[in-house]
């Protein structure tokens, strides 16, 4: 059977004694670019931590910043809670609502991680709690945040969600049956 | 498959991450319209073709997002380093071969 985008609502996809796989509620989703010379004044204008690090997360209140590269995070925030847009920056930046873009699916469990490496060739291991990092899913890009040690977060573009969504429904029950 | 570190991650990662992009150190000319058409012939499509150490781009295109160079031999398909782009060309002779 073909799962559309449309037929994804947030809720439980799957489950097993290995892992459970989740969708979330929508949430905030943007895009910034700025390079570093303009970092600091970017972060000190917008109220947030600008983390230096590839894949280092930083909170502030609700909102969580990733750094995705060199010049680039991923700001994350409640729907609603996303003053920090209609700041005056007088810096040269980039600043982008992708909140639509993407799905988010919660993959948790003692098998988590195992589950992740049926579609990412990296490790999924080399991310450390607490950081994120853009990857591959199954061909697929997708931001992966490792939350904890078996709790992690998968934002992936809509159209692709429902192919991720059935390999980790497969692999769900897979590694249970082991 | 072969792993390729990330000068900007500072990790050594899956191929599949990366993308090729071509030679490395061909830089466009500041003024085009003085180049003469040889030179403009040889800027866009001759190649060095290198059998053995092959300086060349990539791109962590499913990571970071960022191009950086390499030494690849292309006999080998041993990499021999990576580093940032605007980065001097790195010596051939002191390249060991574990940087991957
Ligand atoms: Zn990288």
């Amino acid at each position: 059977m073909t799962i559309h985008p449309h037929d994804l609502t947030p809720g439980k996809i799957a489950e097993s004694a290995a892992c459970k796989v989740h969708m979330l509620d929508p949430v905030a989703r943007f895009s910034l670019r700025a390079h570093e010379p303009e970092r600091k004044a970017v972060a000190d204008a917008l109220e947030l931590d600008l983390p230096w690090y590839v894949g280092d997360v930083a909170k502030t209140g609700e909102t969580e910043v990733l750094n995705l590269g060199p010049d680039e995070w991923l700001i994350v925030a409640p729907e609603g809670q996303t003053d920090f847009a209609s700041r005056t920056v007088d810096a040269p930046h980039a600043l982008t609502d992708i909140s639509d873009r993407e799905l988010t699916f919660r993959i948790t469990g003692p098998r988590a991680s195992d589950l992740l490496t049926l579609g990412c060739p990296r490790d999924p291991d080399s991310i450390k709690p607490g950081q994120g990092r853009r990857t591959l899913f199954d061909s697929a890009t997708v931001v992966l945040w490792r939350d904890g040690e078996n709790d992690f977060r998968m934002d992936i573009w809509r159209s692709f969600a429902p192919h991720a969504v059935s390999l980790l429904a497969l692999g769900c029950a897979e590694l249970a049956a082991e | 498959m072969l792993l390729i570190r990330c000068p900007y991650c500072d990790e050594t990662l899956p191929e599949l991450e990366f993308a090729y992009a071509g030679e490395a150190h061909i830089a466009r000319a500041l003024d085009p319209s003085s180049v003469t058409d040889e030179d403009w012939r040889d800027f866009l499509f001759i190649r060095s073709n290198a059998k053995g150490p092959h300086y060349e781009r990539w791109r962590h295109v499913h990571g970071c997002g960022r191009f950086f160079n390499a030494v690849r031999d292309t006999v080998t398909d041993r990499f021999l380093t990576t580093y940032k782009a605007g980065e001097a060309k790195p010596d051939l002779e002191t390249l060991t071969g574990d940087a991957r």
